[in-house]
């Protein structure tokens, strides 16, 4: 529903980014004048050491925290003049996040912890629990739906936390080490789905990973050094 | 707005069901509110019941006339021509010896109690002719009235029953001096069946009294006689009195200690309270702190702050009033109608009255609950929501 409106087609366009941290008297310069176009239908991997400004930059995309300077915009819209409490209504409406560590609610069952972004939208509780039966089986999970998170295995939570960040249908999907915290074959599940997603669905995704096995299945790869965006690792 | 409402609905939700994986903190929270709610409603029920009892009626047609500035008898001093001016005044009535007016004054002395064998004040008052006809409901249920001029005793029906030694027949020394109970009064209102009667007379000399009094009981001719009487005593020169109805007279001197407990009452309360109140923000603090990632988490999905800080809020007050409840339920079945012992405040040793826990002294508890609730889940909410998301999803 939400089509790029910037003229050259970039679902995502940072303009000149940079972020700066202070921690006590100290800055610490995360990313200077950092460029970065995105096109719809992109999955792009995003690389870089350990300590780099990978999490920052998708906290950024994602409207979590605020440049020092510069400007993020996602389909046409300037995210970074929204207040917080738009900020975070655009959130629920735009971007599915799934996270290293799942981040699930242990209280509550697989299916509604898949729910919980639908209560952010208009639908009923009987299309709400629809949609989270559909994003479930997407995930390949329709036949643990009501399990609790820790009656689940990593891979399988992290299947949840996917279907959480589907379900409502996002136009941006962010995957911060979706499978940093996952043994080879479960990882490998993940980066499947993802890629389905992606291919057969026409999620836009942006995953950071430091996994060179889980960067190969994006359709383009970056690499952050110093603060700035290459296309190529540096040594 | 129903968005929003049922954001709040549903983290809320969340949030009460994440307490049983830190029962021990709830409980102890819960436990601390229903402890201050106990105590303040239990030491209040007293000053509750107490008000109960001195609210019965003294006669509305017996005033009672200390010096001017003076609280209570105790601190009251009269001479005798000061007591001749006040008995001639307009307004009393009379019968063939004249007018019903006693002048009196009273001593502490110990006595043993029957219970604990312990010495406890009991009021010894002296008292003219005209005392028991002054008081309406004065009777002398054994033995017989004192003589004038004698070393004779009666004794209060509820100070012969407290005390050792206060049955009609038996003998008393008191300092230089023996005595002998003769009998055994009731009435006279309030505290009056708690004290010793004696001629006024005889008392003065014993305890080196002189010719003092320290009030004047008077009966009047009607209650609406009252004004005349007060009136020509406040505006006489010569006199420098205070004039009050016994029923005035009794409504203040149980204020003096209602108001006592009361405030002592909410004096401890307030310092049970700030120790719930301690434990309330501890328990919602390490909520908030073991939740971090997760209300970032919800936060990140876009869930809006207000909602995640009345959620913590809500938590709190939850268990605040279930505290609240369990606390007055606790104070409720424990104290009310509790008959309460002997308390010693100068001449009221001997009242008995019943805790009242009263439904507004309940309601009260529960609002102090409430406050603590809303308190304890304030702070801790808004540090949940300070902390940047970004930082916040970081942590472990
Ligand atoms: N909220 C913050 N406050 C201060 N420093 C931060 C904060 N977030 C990140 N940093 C610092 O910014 C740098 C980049 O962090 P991060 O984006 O997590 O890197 P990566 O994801 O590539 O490991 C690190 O040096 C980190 O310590």
């Amino acid at each position: 529903m939400n089509e790029p409106t910037q003229a050259d087609g970039a679902l995502v366009d940072l303009d000149g980014i940079e972020k700066i941290f202070h921690r006590g008297s100290e800055d610490i310069h995360v990313l200077s004048d950092l460029h970065l176009k995105v096109p719809k239908g992109e999955f792009l991997a995003l690389m870089g050491p350990s300590g780099s400004g990978k999490s920052t930059l998708l906290n950024l995309i994602g409207g979590l925290d605020r440049p020092t300077k510069g400007t993020v915009s996602i389909a046409g819209e300037h995210v970074s003049e929204l207040s917080d409490r738009q900020l975070a209504a655009w959130r629920a409406r735009h971007i599915g996040f799934v996270f290293q560590l799942y981040n699930l609610l242990p209280v509550l069952t697989a299916e509604r912890n898949v729910e919980l972004p639908l209560l952010l939208t208009h639908l009923s509780k009987a299309e709400r629990r629809q949609h989270a039966a559909t994003a479930l089986a997407v995930v390949g999970l329709a036949h643990r739906t009501k399990h609790y998170p820790r009656q689940l295995s990593g891979g399988e939570q992290q299947r949840v936390g996917i279907a959480r960040a589907i379900a409502t249908d996002p136009t941006l999907l962010l995957c911060d080490e979706p499978t940093g915290d996952l043994d080879r074959k479960s990882g490998d599940e993940i980066l499947d789905l993802l890629q389905a997603l992606n291919r057969e669905h026409g999620k836009t995704i942006i995953m950071v990973t430091h996994d060179p096995h889980a960067s190969a299945r994006a359709s383009r790869t970056v690499y952050l050094n110093k603060g700035q965006l290459s296309n190529e690792p540096v040594k | 707005m129903l968005n929003w409402f049922s954001q709040v609905v549903s983290v809320t939700l969340f949030n009460l069901r994440t307490i049983p994986e830190r029962k021990g903190a709830a409980i102890a929270a819960g436990v601390g509110i229903a402890g201050v709610v106990t105590v303040f409603v239990g030491v209040l029920s007293i000053a509750a019941g107490f008000r109960a009892a001195m609210s019965v009626p003294g006669a509305d047609d017996v005033a009672i006339v200390l010096r001017s500035g003076a609280d209570a008898e105790m601190t009251s001093g009269l001479s005798r021509e000061e007591t001749r001016l006040i008995a001639d005044a307009p307004g009393l009535a009379r019968n063939a010896d004249g007018p019903l007016a006693s002048a009196e004054l009273f001593v502490i002395i110990n006595l043993p109690k029957r219970s604990t064998g312990t010495d406890a004040n009991v009021p010894f008052r002296g008292v003219e002719q005209a005392a028991s006809s002054v008081r309406d409901d004065f009777k002398i249920i054994e033995g017989r009235m004192f003589e004038s001029g004698r070393n004779e005793v009666i004794a209060g029906a509820g100070a012969a029953r407290a005390f050792a030694g206060l049955e009609v027949g038996s003998k008393l020394r008191l300092g230089q001096n023996d005595w002998e109970i003769v009998g055994i009064f009731t009435g006279g209102g309030g505290s009056a069946e708690s004290e010793m009667w004696t001629d006024a007379a005889v008392l003065q000399p014993a305890y080196q009294r002189g010719d003092s009094f320290q009030s004047v009981y008077a009966k009047l001719s009607s209650p609406a006689a009252f004004q005349e009487f007060k009136d020509s005593l406040t505006t006489n020169p010569r006199l420098k009195v205070k004039v009050l109805s016994q029923a005035e007279y009794l409504a203040d001197q149980s204020s003096m200690l209602t108001a006592f407990i009361q405030n002592f009452g909410v004096f401890i309360a307030v310092m049970m309270a700030l120790g719930a109140l301690f434990g309330a923000l501890n328990t919602m603090y390490s909520a908030v702190a073991a939740r971090t990632r997760e209300i970032a988490t919800l936060r990140a999905l876009g869930f809006g702050a207000g909602p995640v800080v009345l959620s913590v809020m809500f938590e709190s007050l939850a268990l605040a009033l279930l505290g609240g409840v369990v606390g007055a339920a606790a104070a409720y079945f424990a104290f009310d109608g509790y008959q309460a012992a002997t308390i010693n405040w100068q001449s009221f040793s001997q009242i008995a009255f019943a805790f009242a826990v009263t439904p507004q002294l309940l309601g009260s508890a529960i609002i102090w609950a409430v406050v603590i609730g809303l308190i304890g889940g304030l702070f801790p909410a808004i540090r949940a929501v300070r902390v940047p998301i970004a930082a916040a999803l970081r942590e472990l």
